[in-house]
């Protein structure tokens, strides 16, 4: 699997070394925010939205009509996509999966599968099969001494500045954050306790397709172009994500993507044994996850408890 | 294409056949055991590339081939039940998944053992082209020739392909249907009504979990080798993840809880699926005939929600005993 390593002095090494932790941590960034809204989710409404990755397509495409249909520039575009995956989220809450809550959760799986190919054959015929990319400069290059960045990086890494601190804030400090948490732990301890579960079943809808917004938005400026599989493809590694952290847990999705974005990119990186080719980075983490379950299938900050 | 082509429509059946086998698979190990196995198109394609490339690589004997096919299948049940099988059962079902992505992953990115995105065709590398189902077809022609002789007139390929994979459907599902009755069967069936009392009962549920998987995964890789016989050249595309939820669709469609409803199931299926090609009317005739793929999907999608919403047991299903409100 390894590719024949070429000779490379040791400078070369460290530099795609300091390369990779940058890739691995806008990665990590995406997987991590989508993997709280997909965890909290989960947590809350007992749900395992199959249709998440669509909400990231969704959010690629309404940032690709304000940026390029209506010439605005990307944080516009940005926070009118957010705000659109957001209402999606809760629309298809209150129209579709809350009037058919309890079916049991393969129902329910089943039925987001079934929305999620709904939403993504609209953007598919609104929007055409076609590449499409937002309005960046996609053949700039940052060189900032030791490692290199595109401007869709650049974007990325703004983003994350932003958001990732914003979201750990509002989990660790707020009350809905912590009202959310507590459902999600214990959902009947919670409503003893005097929170309102419905309502934090509303606002965890809103979160999550906040976050799974700008997660598409990161998503489409960091891989330059995108199409409507955009979310799909990286559903699984969402779904790996929340594994890994553990079901339900928001903090371990927060470690857990960023644990999952760096080891996929660093385990191409030539100082360790010549590297795992690029094209192998999903495999390594769909293994990763299978011997998780074997292992420590509460995932890293998840209870034994609910197995 | 038009509605009157009597090939077309042999073809569809055949595609039929083929899900509903597809379908019994996933009827065994969900609808029976209440494993939910959101990956079991990785059967299928394990199946159809292990076949393909011992017969494009070694020269082995199709039957042979096919063999290996069903072990690499049950190979792959063992390692993805392993270590989900004791876990709660959305962990299988992310444990399925998984397992199928990375085949899928692996089928697109080993381009000089598959084939890579090109398919089947490429498995010998570029500028050699690699055919599997010489041996079927001239199994095909063998029955066609002695068909001839007992009838008269010859029968296509098509014909006897689709008689071959409807028999198939049949006498599997009489035998799913005596297994579901025997006490295996109820043992299967306690497991997925209750777990705990199946073990006090002195069962040793993860065993019986594992053959239920094995069983389907064996009925999977046999779908998946009659598809790639039946398409001649296939690639990864050929055995998408959608592939999966187009066998609960077809369960779901005949009877969740009913073997002997599959075949309704993957008629109407298939009556949906290849019917919309001629939605060609106005308005939908505003859509090219690209964008009526897409809608095509976006109306299994639409039928996948109003069925679980309206009626879960499916069409011939009993609602007394639905596992899905469990």
């Amino acid at each position: 699997m390894a590719i024949v390593p070429i000779p490379v002095s040791g400078a070369l090494v460290l530099q795609q070394l300091a390369q990779l932790v940058v890739n691995g941590l806008i990665t990590g960034t995406i997987l991590a925010l989508t993997g709280v809204g997909v965890t909290l989710v989960f947590g809350i409404q007992r749900i395992a939205n199959f249709a998440h990755g669509e909400y990231l397509t969704f959010a690629a495409y309404v940032g690709l009509l304000v940026n390029t249909g209506l010439s605005q520039n990307l944080v516009v575009a940005t926070i009118v996509a957010v705000a659109a995956t957001a209402l999606l989220a809760v629309g298809l809450h209150f129209a579709v999966l809350r009037p058919l809550a309890g079916r049991g959760l393969v129902a329910t799986s089943l039925i987001t599968v079934g929305l999620g190919l709904m939403v993504r054959d609209v953007v598919f015929l609104v929007a055409g099969p076609r590449i499409r990319k937002l309005n960046i400069d996609q053949t700039a290059v940052f060189d900032l001494g030791f490692f290199r960045i595109s401007p869709g990086q650049a974007v990325a890494i703004a983003i994350t500045l932003v958001a990732a601190p914003a979201v750990a804030w509002f989990l660790a400090r707020t009350t809905i954050g912590k009202s959310m948490r507590a459902v999600a732990d214990n959902r009947d301890l919670a409503a003893v306790a005097g929170i309102d579960v419905e309502r934090m079943g509303t606002y965890v809808w809103l979160l999550a397709g906040a976050l799974a917004g700008v997660g598409g938005i990161m998503f489409a400026v960091v891989q330059g172009t995108f199409d409507p599989n955009l979310g799909f493809e990286v559903l699984f590694l969402i779904f790996t994500t929340v594994v890994l952290g553990g079901i339900g847990s928001a903090y371990g999705a927060l470690a857990g993507g960023f644990i999952l974005g760096l080891a996929m990119e660093l385990s191409t990186w030539q100082g360790f044994f010549g590297g795992l080719e690029a094209r192998f980075k999903p495999v390594l983490a769909f293994v990763t996850l299978i011997a998780l379950l074997l292992y420590r299938p509460q995932g890293l900050f998840g209870k034994a408890r609910v197995l | 294409m038009d509605l009157g082509n009597p090939a077309f429509w042999l073809f569809v059946a055949v595609i039929a056949g083929i899900y509903g086998i597809m379908a019994l698979g996933l009827y065994v190990q969900f609808s029976l055991a209440g494993l939910p196995n959101f990956g079991h198109v990785a059967f299928m394609a394990v199946a159809a590339y292990a076949m393909a490339i011992l017969v494009v690589r070694y020269d082995a004997p199709l039957v042979l081939a096919g063999l290996a096919g069903l072990v690499a299948a049950v190979i792959l049940a063992l390692v993805m039940g392993l270590p989900a099988l004791r876990l709660r059962a959305d962990y299988l079902a992310i444990a399925t998944v998984a397992g199928g992505e990375i085949v899928r992953y692996l089928a697109m990115n080993l381009p000089d053992l598959t084939g890579g995105p090109i398919g089947s065709i490429g498995m010998l590398g570029p500028g050699n082209i690699a055919m599997f189902n010489g041996g079927w077809q001239a199994f095909l022609d063998a029955i066609r020739a002695a068909l001839g002789r007992l009838l008269g007139p010859v029968p296509t390929r098509d014909a006897v392909m689709a008689a071959l994979v409807w028999a198939s459907l049949v006498v599997l599902i009489a035998l799913v249907h005596r297994l579901e009755r025997s006490p295996w069967g109820r043992v299967e069936r306690g497991i997925r009504e209750d777990e705990t009392a199946v073990i006090a009962a002195g069962k040793n549920v993860v065993a019986f979990k594992m053959q239920a998987l094995v069983l389907g995964a064996i009925l999977g890789g046999l779908a998946g080798i009659l598809l790639a016989l039946e398409i001649g050249v296939f690639s990864p595309d050929d055995y998408s993840p959608t592939l999966t939820f187009y066998a609960y669709l077809i369960l779901i469609l005949g009877g969740m809880n009913r073997a002997w409803a599959i075949p309704l199931g993957a008629v109407l299926f298939s009556l949906l699926y290849s019917g919309t090609r001629f939605l060609n009317f106005f308005p939908l005739s505003l859509f090219d005939s690209g964008s009526r793929a897409f809608l095509r999907l976006f109306l299994v999608g639409a039928l996948l929600v109003a069925f679980m919403a309206f009626r879960p047991q499916g069409v011939l299903g009993n609602r007394q005993q639905l596992l899905l409100e469990k």
